[in-house]
């Protein structure tokens, strides 16, 4: 039995928070991407309600694109943990002709997520959705809320939101509405890989440098398979590489690394110059990408 | 986490293009949180701009509206780290109107870094935030003179600046030793990381510096123990068949097993058995702590009920006298309903009297019958089942609460409990 009890303030912030959604939710979800964050929301989640089990299930939102290793991962992590798992899938939303594929260079299917996600929720009545945004991702995010209102179409209305104070959470809703929670809001980038380590929590093998099939487009290192549109000039190398970002395929860069351990993972970071966003292939399409993406609802 | 970084958290104030946002993109610059992508695309953007400079605001002002009018028009929180700390800046915009903005920031922050513009000095905008300083008890209070570039590094402006705000310092609740002054120039990085040499007359640390030597213990004053139970964990379970953990964060003071404690509000008294951190069985939990607790005996005991160490309770009223800050449109009038929301307990309050609307430059008070977005006002509630509480002054989390339109749910005023 250990003595006194110094709490990590940004652990226990975020467990408070995930606790007050299990409190103040009829049907909280967690979204689950398979990457880094979501995979540290899970352990924040064990935490916040041991020794019972985690009381809302997890949604993944497959784009059918994403690394076969972290799907692996997914379905071990729920399994060993006794979760619940809900998975949606975009091919469905494309079959039903919601969405429509995307084509040529840049494409990618990582926006026709948002319909997919609406349909889920309105599916399963979440009013809740708990999900591994952090506020230091992007400047867009740097002024959301921990418990964000969306409206009936997911839509987020930036100039309208609640104001936060001191620690209580306001997540009164109408029907029909549903709050995003973001339980790591306080959390960088290095704050998740530390406590990763630190809490010798286990994440998919792509987080460390591996060979793969890369090309090189606009100075970012994209994956060579048959998801990821490529033009004939652009000519496929076997790389040593790592992801820093875990998301679709066609959206997520790799970083040259020679990273095997998550010591060597922290000290990456730490002297990293580049940042991690800049590893997210969407959000270059323009300045304000990201935040045009979260009024039409994204997450 | 964190390799037992520590953790310091800071709201900025200033008036509009007093230079809050060049400050924090140079705080960002100077300790090396600004990645080389982030750094080009603020050159890329000064360039198109036609400026000569590094426009550090860039790196800070976030969304599509604020990029197109040039101004910060709502909370920005903005992470960076040093070997030994962690801070969290809360940016907050210096418009007349947005007191609210401000009050926000600073409910999550031990410190306030106010900018003042050595050309201006002293203004009607920094009585008002260095009041909502003093209303919020911020614990620290840096007030960094800016621009001083542009005043030639003359030590007689700051010196003028430093007695006129003296005067309100005077007028306060601070003392002197919590109030700290250092002239900087954000833009050219004067005195924020680097030691300035324009400044050889000043002998004080470097902002940057400042911040690092501060501690967060000093800068949370503790005073008793407060356990407002979240969740009630029941795992129902054959291992943990019996097991009733009442969950929460512990604000104030410790906790230990074997505590004797009374539960509010049926007052029924028992004892702490176990204290649970994740896997773990702990003795002692400090404040802030995330943990779950278990009783000695069987009680009744959930979510928004409290539980206090015997002898030290705290007060239980269902008529409240409360300091508001009105944070929404729409006014609080007498007579109107509310959700009051104070910590994870919620109870109806009703508005029995407006006393006063509160000049927020140290200059009194006025009768009021309504209190508008921005307005700070003294009011009286009655609540439909006591809140047990204590003043904003002992207490920060259990003195304070939000009230919640019962229509629209927004959240519309935020009280410190007299
Ligand atoms: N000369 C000079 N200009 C500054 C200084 N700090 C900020 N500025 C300029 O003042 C203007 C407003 O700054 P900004 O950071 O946007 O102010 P905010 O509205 O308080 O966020 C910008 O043009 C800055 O370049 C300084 O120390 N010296
Ligand atoms: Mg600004």
């Amino acid at each position: 039995m250990s003595n006194l009890l110094i709490p990590n303030p940004k652990e226990a912030e975020s467990i408070h928070i995930i606790r007050e959604v299990a409190a103040q939710f009829e049907r909280p979800v967690l979204l689950f991407s398979g990457g880094k964050d979501s995979i540290t929301l899970v352990r924040l989640a064990q935490k916040a309600f041991y020794p019972a089990k985690i009381p809302f299930p997890l949604l993944h939102v497959d784009t059918g694109h994403n690394f076969p290793e972290t799907i692996e991962f997914r379905d071990k992590l729920v399994e060993e943990l006794g979760l619940e798992l809900i998975v949606r899938n975009v091919q469905d939303s494309i079959d039903q002709g919601k969405v429509r594929e995307e084509r040529g260079r840049y494409s990618s299917r990582n926006s026709l997520q948002t319909t997919t996600l609406l349909d889920a929720i309105e599916e399963f009545k979440f009013d809740a959705c708990i999900g591994g945004a952090r506020r230091d991702e992007e400047k867009a995010r740097a002024k959301e809320r921990v418990f964000s209102v969306r409206d009936d179409f997911g839509q987020w209305d930036e100039k309208n939101q609640r104001p936060e104070l001191f620690d209580m959470l306001n997540g009164k809703i109408h029907v029909g509405q549903n709050v995003r929670c973001f339980p790591i809001s306080n959390w960088t980038e290095l704050d998740v890989w530390e406590y990763i380590k630190t809490e010798n929590i286990e994440i998919p093998s792509i987080y460390f440098a591996h060979e793969r099939e890369v090309f090189f487009r606009d100075g970012m290192i994209w994956t060579a398979n048959e998801h990821v549109y490529r033009e004939a000039h652009e000519e496929v190398e076997l790389r040593m590489v790592r992801f820093r970002t875990v998301g679709d395929m066609t959206c997520t860069a790799a970083v040259l690394s020679e990273a095997v351990s998550l010591d060597d993972v922290v000290g990456e970071i730490r002297e990293s110059t580049i940042s991690e966003r800049g590893a997210r292939i969407d959000d270059k399409r323009s300045e304000a990408a990201m935040e045009t993406r979260k009024k039409v609802g994204y997450f | 986490m964190s390799e037992n970084r520590k953790l310091i958290k800071i709201a900025t104030a200033g008036s509009v293009d007093d230079g809050k946002s060049t400050l924090i993109g140079r705080l960002l610059y100077d300790t090396k949180s600004l990645t080389t992508d982030k750094i080009e695309a603020i050159e890329r953007s000064s360039k198109q701009r036609g400026y000569d400079y590094l426009d550090f605001s860039l790196a800070t002002d976030g969304l599509v509206a604020e990029r197109e009018q040039g101004i910060t028009i709502d909370v920005a929180h903005i992470y960076f780290n040093t070997a030994k700390t962690n801070f969290i800046v809360a940016d907050t915009p210096g418009h007349v109107e947005y007191t609210r903005n401000m009050v926000t920031g600073a409910s999550t922050s031990q410190v306030a870094i106010i900018l003042i513009d050595a050309r201006k000095g002293v203004i009607e905008q920094t009585y008002r935030h260095f009041f909502i300083a003093n209303l919020l008890r911020i614990s620290h209070v840096v007030v960094a003179i800016n621009k001083m570039d542009l005043v030639n590094y003359d030590e007689e402006v700051y010196l003028k600046i430093k007695a006129d705000f003296d005067e309100l310092v005077a007028k306060s609740d601070f003392s002197e030793d919590q109030i700290t002054f250092i002239p900087v120039s954000a833009l050219k990085g004067e005195n924020i990381a680097r030691q300035s040499e324009e400044m050889p007359w000043y002998v004080g640390n470097t902002l940057l510096d400042h911040l690092e030597v501060l501690e967060p213990a000093d800068l949370e004053p503790s005073s008793v123990a407060r356990f407002p139970v979240q969740y009630v964990i029941r795992p129902k379970t054959e291992a943990w068949h019996d097991f009733r953990g009442f969950s929460g964060m512990l604000y104030g003071g410790n906790l230990k097993v074997g505590d004797e404690v009374t539960l509010l509000p049926s007052l029924n008294t028992s004892k702490i058995k176990s204290i649970h951190y994740f896997d773990q069985e702990i003795q002692e939990a400090a404040p802030g702590s995330s943990i779950a607790i278990t009783l000695e005996t069987e009680v009744d005991l959930s979510r928004g009920d409290m539980l206090v160490k015997s002898g030290e309770l705290p007060s239980s009223e269902k008529q409240i006298s409360a300091t508001i800050c009105q944070v929404n449109n729409k006014a609080l009038t007498v007579g109107k309903k509310y959700i009051l929301q104070h910590g994870v307990n919620r109870v109806l309050a009703k508005v029995d009297q407006i006393e006063s609307r509160i000049h927020t430059d140290f200059t009194g008070a006025e009768d009021a019958h309504s209190l508008k977005l921005n307005d700070i006002g003294r009011v009286h509630f009655r609540l439909s089942k006591p809140i047990h509480f204590d003043s904003y002054k002992s207490n920060k989390s259990n003195g304070s609460f939000i009230l919640i339109d019962e229509a629209e749910y927004d959240t519309v005023s935020v009280g410190f409990i007299e």
